[in-house]
Formats: C-alpha cells, structure tokens, sequence
C-alpha cells in the first residue's frame, strides 16, 4: 500500500474544494457538479483499493508519518495517518454514501445560484471528515473534529440570507464549541497523563493502568462531552434538530455519513481507554438510552418530515451509544454503517419529496405521493422498515445486537431501548403513511406540479435502497446461523482492551432461545407500532392538527420538544446575555467616563486658549512684552 | 561705582567724563520706555517701527556709553552688528508694510487682524 495513495483519500477532496471555491464564480455549472462529485468518488476508488489491499496484507494496521508537525519540549505530534479496521470502515462509508449525497446533490441543488459554493464545501467537509478518522493521534482528530464544526456551521447557514437559518448555523457551531472544550480538555488530560496523543502509545501504555484508574475515568469523561456535543446526545442534542435548515443533502451528509458519527467514532477508537473505565461507559450508556428514548418521543409529534428525521438521528445515535456503553464496540459501529445507509435514503428520499413539492415540507400538506413519486416511495418505504428494525432489512440486526448487549448488560437500559425501538417505527411509519398514503393535501398548483426527481437524485435513492436492504448481513447474529463478518474483521481494534479488562469482552451468555425471544420482542414491537400507525393514519386517515388547535397537556409539551429549547433560552442564553450586558455597560460606563472626560478637557482648554488668538497685532505685542517682563523679573530679580 | 577687579583699570577719555554713565542710563531708559509705548499704543504700522527702532537705539546707546566707561571695544562691535541686522530688518519689514499698504490702503495694524481664530 503506498503512502502516496493515501494521502490522496483526503487530498482529493480538499483539492475539488480548493478548485470549485476559488473559481467558483467562473467555473460553469456543469463542470462544477462534476468536479466535485469526481473528488470524492476517486477518493472512494482509492479507499476500496486501499481496503483491499489492507486485507490481502494481512489487516496488519498501519502507521504512514507524513512529517513532525509539532515538536514542544517532550511532545512530539507527528502528522501521520492511521490505517486500521476502523478507519477504513469510516472511509468506506464516508466517501461511499458521501459520493452517493454528492451525486444526488447536483440534481437537487441545481438551480441554486449557489451551486458552486455548495460543492466547494461539500467537498471541504469530507476533507476535515476523512482527516479526523484517517489522524494517527488525538490532535488530527480534533483538526478534523473542528473542521466539520465549521462546515456545519457553513452548510446549515447555506441559505444565509434567512436569519433563522443563521440562527441555526449558530446555535450549531455553538453547541459543538461547548463539546469540543470537553474534547480539548481530554487531549490535555491524555497529554499530561502519557505524554503523547499518539493513539499508539496512548494505547500501549493505557494498558498498564488499573480499572476504574481515576485519572482515565477523567479522560474518558472529557472525552465523551465532546462526542455529546458532535454526536448530538443529551443534553447538547437541541442542535441537530435545528441544522435542518441547510439543504437536504447536507442534512443527509452530517446525519448519516459523517459528523455526527464522530463521537461514535472516537469512543470506539479510544475503546482500551473506556474499557478501562466502565463507571465512564455506565454514564455514555444511561445517557444514551436517556437520549434515544426523549428524541424518540419528540419524533411522534412532529410534523415537518426534516425534524422527525432529524429527532431520530438523535435517538439512533442514542442507541449507538447505549451499544458503546455496554462494550458493544462493534454492534454500535454496525449500527454506525447500516444508520448510514438507510438514514442517508430517508433525508435523500424528503429531499426528493421535497423538490416534488417545490419546497413544501409540513407533512400536513402532502399525502398521496405514492403513484406520483414510485421510486422515492419504494426507496423510502425499504428506508423506513430498515430503521424500524424488520427483519431482513440492516437495521434489524444492527439494532437487535445492540439491545441484545444492553440486555446483558442492564435490563433497565434494554427495556428503554424497545420502548424506544416501539416509538421509533411509530413515527417513521407515521411520516410513511401522512406522506405517501391517503389523499393529496397540498395546494393545486403543488400537485400540479408534482413529479419523480431527475436520474442524478433516484439513482442514489436505489443504490442506498439496496444497501439499505441487503447491508445487515454483514453482521448476521451467531444464533441465526449466521457469521459476524464486521465483528470478526473489527476485533483485532481491541486487543488491547481485552488484555486490560478481560470481563468485559467474555463472550455473551444469552442462550439462543433467550436471543430469539429478545428478537422476538423488538420484531413485535416494531410490527405492533406499524399497525397502530397504518390504522391511525390510513384507514382512519386522520391527519395531525394544524397548529392553531388546542392540544392537550402532555402533547402540548411533547409539541414543544419539552421545552428544552425554551429551558436552555432561558437559563443560559439570557442569563448570559444578561451578564454580558451589564459587564458592557459597566466598561462602557469606565471607558466613556475617561475617554470623555479627556474629550471635555481638551476642548475646554482649548476654547480657554483660542481667546487669546485674537488676530490684533496689539494684543501679540503687548503679551511679548508682559513675557519679556516676567522673563526679566524672574533673571534679575528672583 | 564698583571697581571690577577683572577689568584692568583704564582711563576714560575727559570728554566722556563730563557726563557721569548715570545721564546714559537714564536717556537710554527713557529712550526705551517711550519706545514700549510707542509700540503698544499707535495703531500706525510705520510708526510702530520707528518706536523700535527707537528700543533698539536706546539699547546701542547704553552698549556704547558701557564700552566707552569700561574701554571695552566689543561693546561697540556689538552695536554694528545690531545697526546691520536692524537695517535688514527694516528693509524686509517695509517692504511688507509697503505690500500691506499697496493692497488694503491701509497700515492700520486694528485692521489686519486676520491672524485669528
């Protein structure tokens, strides 16, 4: 494998951004698209040579240095890229579903004036994203993890003569800023603690710890507030809802590929660290259950088809980091790769629904779409049973080894997690029904105009829908006489954690009947809510209420996200705002009073002096004189 | 008056000690005095600068009385080169008043008084 090759992966894309960005106002559209889009499936190419030829050497992992970046006293910070089980999984899907978005989004984006700025950041946002997991230490991750903090920003803000959706780019960056403050402060902590961020290293000596060493608890802790922010979990989720402002194939691109699988990521990169902190993954669980399960409830009631997605991002990265917490390290980045395919349909396909319905995006308003938009229906239906967790489709598997682990592990958790899995096929049904189903609600110049999207955006649809279908077996459970090829394939990642906590990588002890049983339940589950949600919404046909109608308590608070974003308004922006507002009024109040007051000296004096400017000869010579006098009187008398 | 014992002591020419160094001072200062108020009473420009040159003889006169009491001839230098520079300065110092004159018709020094703020 050449070192040359590699460093392609990310150069590709940094080089579209840097050729679309700088002659963006010269390039002409279509060779825009085609720029950008060509960047990243080359990279695409190379990972999957890259891959290859990664397996046929013997998945030895490998370190490729590129040059000493930073050099201070002791600290030596090479800029070197990783190559190992888990950073081409994130490579493959990255630039894999990432060409897929990039494909789909000439089609979708194609009238936007802003074509080509759109391109040069798509392209600049998988350059920081292949960096932060290609990076061999903590400090290339976190170049990359504020990369795509800044596309983000710069992607959800696209439309930036909207100030709502400034707002919402704001709060983004925001948000992510008080969770990469946690990440710094866990670099600093792994450098004062080993004296490297070399993940290498770090590991290697991680090893010699203890369990439950509190210096790694700490690290594990700061670390995980930073996957909180870019993973969106508890309590900094109230973002991600938000970032549905940008243009659709973003929202697919930050949801489904790419940034906010970085805490994910990072947890299962630094998994010796966290395996030797189980009190730290105790936290990451509860507080991803807790996420999945209040995103989840918030997804029922939505009626904008972005946010229901948006909210069960949310919760499907909660689940994630449920499956982290009980040492699920690769059922949660199965749940990773197959999020990825089946979430990147769901935005692609309300993206195609969307454009159908020039900009409508209140589900109220649609209905019917089905024989108007056959592809995005099949696509979306394939997508919305994938989620659900219906077998054979890949989230079933990916989902039922995550809450076959948490079952092991807590049943508390496990039970949270099906009452989340039953909300979760409840709403994706609901958007299913409200949007393809029944009658058409829109106005008549909508239906009108109704119609299948160009080839650019349902050829993606189908690759997706395929991936979607046929993605879980890669991953088939033991007990359905399957093999684990993702589990088999990742486990060398935690050689060193097995060494250091040996109980938390015993194998399961559930039963076959007790997985079956277990299967059973989450199957049911997702049967049940489909039912409830085709009998509410088709044969009855109900539509959810305008927003107008009185709504009862609870659904008033579910509604209104429970108010977190009113709570968070309230406590620390104004309370911020507040202070920042008195502190400004008191330096103003210091710096005026000095500035001013120099301000009326000066010019009083100098009103005082101007008097004596009196233009008259006489008055200039009698004051020579007086000042000859006073000269003499003081040289002769004093 | 008292001996200064750094001057080696010369004669003074008879005809200069009729006159005691007193009378000098005293012209010499009222000279002056009557200059002061020449130039700060009269509105006249041309006026204004005979009244110094009137300082400026009196002050030559009281060099000279000096030089001639002390037998000091640099005292009397000094007095040329004030006549010289005295005399260049009254040629720029016409003209100027000439110019004034020529444009406003008018040496009035109240009414060039657009020097001011």
């Amino acid at each position: 494998m050449s070192a040359s090759l590699l460093i392609l992966i990310p150069l590709l894309p940094l080089i579209g951004f840097l050729i679309n960005g700088i002659g963006f106002k010269t390039i002409p559209k279509g060779a825009v698209g085609i720029i950008g889009t060509l960047a990243v499936v080359a990279s695409f190419v190379i990972s999957v040579m890259t891959f290859n030829d990664f397996l046929a050497s013997g998945s030895q992992p490998l370190v490729v240095p590129l040059f000493d970046w930073i050099s201070v006293g002791d600290l030596r910070i090479p800029f070197s890229f990783q190559i190992d089980q888990l950073s081409l999984l994130m490579l493959m899907i990255i630039t894999g579903v990432g060409s897929l978005i990039h494909i789909y989004s000439i089609g979708y984006m194609h009238h936007d004036e802003g074509f080509g700025k759109f391109f040069a950041y798509l392209n600049l946002f998988l350059f920081f994203m292949l960096l932060l997991v290609l990076g061999s230490n903590y400090v290339i991750m976190f170049i990359g993890w504020e990369g795509v903090g800044l596309c983000s920003y710069l992607l959800i803000g696209f439309w930036n003569k909207n100030t709502n959706y400034n707002n919402a780019a704001r709060k983004a960056f925001i948000m992510n800023r008080v969770g990469d403050l946690g990440f710094l402060l866990g670099i600093f902590t792994i450098i004062a603690t080993f004296g490297s961020v070399e993940y290498t290293e770090v590991f290697a000596q991680a090893s010699s710890f203890s369990l439950e060493d509190p210096v790694i608890v700490t690290i594990c802790l700061f670390l995980f507030i930073g996957a909180m922010g870019k993973s969106a979990q508890i309590p900094l989720y109230t973002w991600l809802p938000d970032a549905m402002a940008g243009p659709t194939p973003v929202s697919a691109l930050i949801h489904a590929a790419t940034m906010v699988t970085a805490g994910i990521y990072m947890v299962i990169r630094s998994n010796v660290l966290y395996s030797l902190a189980p009190s730290a993954l105790e936290i990451v669980g509860v507080i991803g259950g807790l996420t999945a399960i209040f995103a989840a409830s918030i997804g029922l009631l939505q009626n904008d088809i972005k946010k229901v997605l948006a909210y069960s991002t949310v919760s499907q990265l909660g689940y994630m980091f449920m499956g982290l917490g009980a040492m699920a390290y690769s059922a949660s980045m199965f749940h990773v790769i197959t999020h990825a395919f089946f979430k990147a349909l769901l935005f692609l396909g309300a993206g195609s629904v969307i454009h159908a319905m020039s900009d409508e995006q209140d589900i109220r308003n649609m209905g019917g779409l089905r024989k108007k938009l056959p592809i995005t229906f099949i696509t979306f239906l394939i997508a919305t049973i994938a989620i659900a967790g219906i077998p054979p489709f890949a989230g079933f598997f990916s989902k039922d080894e995550i809450l076959a682990h948490v079952f092991e592990h807590n049943k508390l958790l496990w039970v949270i997690g099906v009452i989340g899995s039953l909300m979760t096929s409840f709403y994706m049904f609901r958007l299913l029904f409200l949007t393809f189903f029944g009658n058409f609600r829109g106005t008549h110049e909508q239906e009108h105009h109704l119609h299948e999207s160009p080839a650019s955006m349902t050829i993606p649809l189908v690759i997706l829908a395929i991936l979607s279908a046929i993605g879980g077996f890669i991953g088939v459970p033991e007990a359905l006489h399957g093999s684990h090829h993702l589990a088999e394939f990742m486990s060398p990642l935690y050689d060193a954690a097995r060494e250091a906590n040996p109980a938390g990588f015993a194998p399961t002890t559930l039963s076959h009947s007790e997985e079956y049983l277990l299967m059973g339940v989450s199957v049911a589950v997702a049967l049940i809510s489909a039912v409830v949600a085709y009998v509410m919404y088709v044969q009855k046909a109900s539509v959810p209420a305008p927003d107008s109608a009185e709504k009862s308590g609870l659904q008033r608070l579910v509604y209104n996200k429970y108010y977190v974003d009113e709570l968070y308004d309230n406590v620390f922006v104004k309370s911020t705002k507040t202070l920042s507002n008195i502190l400004y009024s008191f330096g103003e109040f210091f710096i005026d009073l000095f500035v001013n007051a120099a301000v009326r000296l000066t010019s009083f004096s100098a009103k005082m002096l101007r008097k004596t400017q009196t233009g008259s000869t006489g008055d200039y010579v009698f004051a020579m004189v007086l000042g000859i006098v006073a000269i003499l009187f003081w040289k002769l008398l004093l | 008056m008292i001996p200064n014992p750094n001057i080696p002591e010369v004669s003074i020419p008879s005809v200069i000690q009729n006159i005691p160094l007193q009378h000098y001072l005293i012209l010499s200062t009222l000279l002056f005095v009557i200059g002061i108020i020449g130039v700060l009473t009269r509105r006249n420009a041309i006026i204004i600068f005979m009244s110094v040159e009137l300082m400026l003889n009196a002050a030559n006169l009281l060099l000279i009385a000096f030089s001639s009491y002390k037998s000091d001839p640099s005292g009397q230098v000094f007095v040329f080169f004030i006549m010289a520079v005295a005399a260049a300065e009254v040629a720029v110092g016409l003209a100027i008043i000439v110019m004034i004159y020529r444009n406003t018709r008018n040496t009035d020094i109240g009414f060039l008084n657009k020097l001011k703020w």
